[in-house]
């Protein structure tokens, strides 16, 4: 079940990039399709089921619209420390609690912080994840935990668990 | 009119690729310069890739330019992840400036995972 | 119109000069590494403006086969980076 989603997920990928239906082109993705299964299927998320459920889609597209305003406040962040001369930052590696459980939300954690305003990804040891932080506004675990993950998890945990 | 609307959104994009840039020049260490390189040269070319559908409309190319998007981001977040945590483990300190480090301590070096 | 896409285009090639100044200069290995992969992330957007410029669709094929190189290639450095101490 696994491999069959993985392998239809990847052909539909090829249709994309290629745009021909001739089937020469189908011949070669479905080949190409099934050569990366067989060699990738073992990576691919547990329970599958979760594809055909389409509350989670909803969450999903919610999720994307918030997604892109953090990404765009990020970027007018950056413009800011990087165009003033004064060059405001006062970097640090903070450490902050998961609650999340499988792996592809925290994967899907880790790359939001990443995108969000001055903060970036380091390494997951354990139930930690490690961020580096151009610009430590508190010292207190509490305030900083909410502050970085907080707005992302409560979705997350629709949309993955 | 259209064409116009893609120009607009070129001009965007090479705007924030241009502080992008400036901050890989301007901020002392590898993590601040992994910081604003990453984000801003991601939005850039996400940018310039919308151009793309004002241009050509939802053609052939326009869909390509809408899969190479979440591509683009994929990429640059595991990449930017990746060389961060390399460049701690190698033993690259933060800068002078720093006021906090949890990570010290913490680094287990990976072994094995990648057959030689 | 023609002309204000030929300006563009110098300006990112500009910018991917801002980019080889930091892995020339660059003080440690990682610096240099940043530099190469956002130069790779650079390059697909002038892919972009030359399709616009010269109407051909299949450079767009190359920048999306462009963007997949440079992530192997940088995940590759990395691990490199990773494995070995290069505090001598």
């Amino acid at each position: 079940m696994r491999y069959l989603t993985l392998f239809i997920i990847l052909f539909l990928f090829w249709l994309l990039l290629t745009f021909e239906l001739s089937p020469e082109n189908l011949i070669t993705g479905a080949v190409a399709a099934v050569i990366t299964t067989l060699f990738f299927g073992r990576f691919f998320v547990r329970g599958v089921k979760k594809f055909f459920q389409p509350a989670r889609y909803f969450w999903l597209l919610v999720y994307l619209f918030i997604f892109i305003w953090e990404c765009l406040k990020a970027n007018f962040d950056v413009a800011y420390r990087v165009l003033h001369p004064a060059m405001p930052i006062k970097p640090g590696i903070v450490k902050v609690k998961l609650n999340l459980e499988s792996n592809i939300g925290r994967t899907f954690l880790a790359m939001s912080i990443t995108m969000t305003p001055g903060t970036i990804a380091v390494d997951i040891i354990d139930d930690h994840i490690f961020i580096h932080w151009i610009f430590i506004s508190s010292t207190d675990p509490e305030v900083y935990s909410k502050k970085i993950s907080g707005r992302f998890e409560k979705h997350l945990k629709r949309i993955f668990e | 009119m259209s064409n116009i609307i893609g120009v607009i959104l070129l001009c965007i994009g090479i705007l924030f690729n241009l502080f992008g840039c400036l901050g890989l020049i301007r901020l002392p260490d590898v993590y601040n310069r992994l910081q604003s390189a990453t984000k801003c040269v991601t939005l850039g070319t996400c940018s310039i890739l919308i151009s793309l559908l004002f241009f050509f409309g939802f053609s052939e190319i326009g869909i390509k330019a809408l899969v190479a998007i979440p591509l683009l981001f994929f990429s640059t977040t595991v990449a930017a992840h990746a060389l961060a945590r390399g460049a701690y483990i190698s033993g690259i300190g933060l800068d002078k400036r720093s006021i906090k480090d949890d990570y010290k301590g913490q680094v287990i070096e990976d072994q094995g995972d990648m057959e030689q | 119109m023609n002309m204000i896409l030929q300006i563009l285009l110098y300006a990112q090639i500009a910018l991917c000069f801002c980019c080889l100044y930091r892995v020339v200069r660059g003080p440690t290995i990682a610096d240099r590494m940043v530099g190469i992969d956002i130069f790779g992330i650079l390059v697909v957007g002038i892919c972009v403006i030359i399709a616009i410029i010269t109407d051909r669709m299949f450079i767009i094929d190359i920048g999306i086969a462009w963007i997949i190189l440079s992530f192997i290639g940088t995940l590759t450095l990395a691990k490199y980076l990773s494995k070995k101490k290069l505090n001598e």
